[in-house]
């Protein structure tokens, strides 16, 4: 759970989480969807609740929840050259701000963080915006780190949406 | 595009093509909205969405803001949503309890409502001393014309007149009989949750695209594919078979000959049933359970009919979409012309294994979500048919033609030729025109 009071981390942690937060929205960005797919551990999902109450995705609706293979499927989905809907330019842009530390497992060296998004969406001659909240929970590795769960909080939860959401904000 | 100013609403349909008027036209949709959406019953809600007094939805009825609430002795009210003082809207969430005085309080001068609309108190009462009752009907928050319930399915109608609900359902009922029957207490339960999603299209487009048996392979082409290739890879890396969400979403690239061998049942007043057997009676653990409990509570003949029932969607015409195996409904609002909002919902068989819902859950997810890698496509389909719709040039009709006149028709019911017969899409306009010609329903 988020605290008010700040944790201290020292100026590398919150360095290399910061650097892992961006390099995840740039890696979301330029639809390099096998990098973005290494980014999650084994057991690592993407989770969008369908209510900011939520504590789990377990049998409950969500706007999002996926394992590394749903995730699979949808890059292959996106990919298909069938895939109608997403014939027309499709773009968008992430802004990443706000990162703050909320826990640190000093032996492990994974965090728990929570940051703020801006992402704007282009297609069909029309851009729309979503924003929200992150909270990674980030597992340490030898040269980084990577996402056990990704959740999203999207300010505009309860609809109504304008189309879907064809991939991960 | 404006219709032909020498085109009678009448003259639109044909019994094989229909004009793109009808559409895309603004004045038509105006005309559909009283003569279509305030004329016969729409859904408002199931009664386990205000499980408590006090609890309150929030919908459409047309262009119309409605309230679904329950008051403190248990009964279920639909209401305009609006205050008679100075015509406020009066519940200005999507949902939520009117508090612990059961009552809905306007925000602009207090007035305060007992959940059947009656006016309960407001501040300053004696300005009205010697003027106006305070319980003239003029000051009370308006019901809905008529209000009725099918097994839990609540309804109203704005038309003080016309077929009751289960008169005017007729062949539409198996929507909900077919979810009701499946739970061993006869009963479903909503699950508090609304998916809406708007769609850049007439809400007739919608409904002929859930009963289009042509479109599947094609336009699910990409999701069909990348299921059945995850189905794969699942089973190699782990060596169990892919989760049944897997299997929903490769389904929807069936070969052609699959969906010709269903069949489609075109009722009265629009209402089109889509029959066929979609594989949702495996012979796995959790079926097994919900067969004992189905036996348990209504024996073994009775079990085999329920699960046996072939109904895998059905439309009830104007305002819904059911997949009762799956416990599926998706609510059909217009708001204009081109734009058209969906509320989807899903719900629980009282009584049947968590197994179950856990299918319903997963059919939702997969086909409903927000983040639907199904609808995705249909819904840019849907666009690029309104796009194209409100054109001027290109020609003015769209074809229905395929199996026409080949149908069999017994006592005013269609069956169609073949799963692909555009009869679906034949039988609502024939509502449609009937409704607009002011023949009423049938
Ligand atoms: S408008 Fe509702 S109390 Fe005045
Ligand atoms: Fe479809």
């Amino acid at each position: 759970m988020p605290k008010d009071n700040v944790l201290e981390t020292s100026a590398d942690t919150q360095r290399a989480v910061e650097q892992f937060l961006y390099s995840q929205a740039e890696i979301l960005d330029e639809r390099r969807w096998a990098d973005w797919l290494g980014l999650f551990t084994d057991d690592g999902k993407y989770w969008m609740p369908a209510d900011p109450e939520q504590t789990t995705g377990e049998r409950l609706p969500n706007i999002f929840y996926e394992d590394v293979y749903l995730m699979d499927m949808r890059i292959r989905r996106v990919k298909h050259p069938y895939a109608h809907s997403q014939m027309a330019g499709h773009r968008t842009s992430h802004t990443v701000s706000n990162v703050i530390i909320q826990s640190e497992d000093e032996a492990s060296g994974g965090v728990v963080c929570t940051s703020r998004f801006h992402m704007v969406e282009y297609r069909l001659d029309d851009q729309r915006y979503f924003g929200g909240k992150y909270t990674h929970t980030l597992k340490k590795n030898e040269d980084g780190y990577n996402i056990q769960l990704q959740r999203v909080d999207i300010a505009n939860v309860e609809g109504p949406f304008d189309f879907v959401m064809q991939v991960w904000l | 595009m404006p219709k032909d100013q020498n085109l009678d609403l009448g003259s639109l349909v044909e019994p094989d093509r229909v004009h793109k008027a009808c559409y895309a036209d603004e004045e038509i949709f105006e005309q559909e909205l009283k003569n279509i959406f305030h004329k016969s019953w729409i859904y408002i809600g199931h009664e386990s969405q205000v499980p408590n007094p006090g609890d309150y939805w929030t919908t459409w009825v047309g262009k119309e803001r409605m309230i679904i609430c329950r008051a403190e002795d248990g009964q279920v009210h639909v209401l305009y949503n609006r205050c008679p003082h100075r015509g406020a809207l009066i519940c200005n969430n999507l949902h939520g309890n009117s508090g612990n005085k059961k009552s809905f309080r306007c925000p602009y001068h207090a007035w305060q409502f007992a959940m059947d609309g009656s006016l309960r108190n407001l501040p300053m009462k004696e300005g009205y001393d010697g003027i106006i009752d305070l319980k003239d009907p003029q000051l009370q928050m308006k019901p809905a014309e008529r209000q009725g319930n099918y097994r839990g399915f609540i309804f109203a109608s704005l038309s003080e007149d016309g077929p009751d609900l289960e008169t005017w359902l007729g062949g539409g009922k198996v929507a909900f009989d077919d979810i009701c029957n499946r739970s061993p207490e006869g009963e479903a339960e909503i699950v508090a949750n609304c998916f809406r999603i708007v769609q850049h299209s007439n809400w007739k487009i919608f409904l002929e695209n859930q009963l289009d048996a042509v479109h599947p392979s094609i336009t699910h082409h990409s999701t069909g594919d990348a299921a059945a290739d995850m189905q794969k890879v699942y089973k190699k890396k782990t060596g169990e078979d892919a989760p049944m969400g897997y299997q929903f979403l490769a389904d929807f690239t069936l070969p052609f000959e699959k969906w010709d061998s269903l069949d489609t049942i075109g009722h009265p007043n629009g209402h089109t049933v889509l029959e066929g057997y979609m594989g949702l009676r495996p012979t796995d653990a959790v079926t097994q359970a919900h067969e004992k409990v189905l036996t348990d509570a209504y024996g073994e003949d009775r079990m085999n009919e329920i699960l046996d029932t072939k109904v895998h969607h059905v439309l009830v015409y104007p305002c819904l979409s059911v997949q009762p195996p799956l416990q599926q409904l998706r609510a059909v609002r217009p708001l204009a012309a081109n734009k058209t909002l969906t509320e989807i919902w899903h719900f629980r068989l009282k009584g049947a294994p968590e197994g179950i819902y856990d299918r319903s859950l997963a059919y939702y997810y997969h086909v409903n979500a927000p983040s639907t890698m199904v609808n995705a496509d249909d819904l840019n389909n849907f666009r690029a048919c309104q796009d194209g719709l409100r054109l001027e040039g290109g020609g003015d009709w769209v074809s229905l033609h395929r199996n026409v006149g080949q149908d069999p028709v017994k006592d005013g019911v269609t069956t169609s030729v073949t799963g692909m017969s555009e009869q679906p899409m034949r039988n609502m306009f024939a509502a449609w025109k009937k409704y607009m010609t002011n023949e009423g329903s049938a």
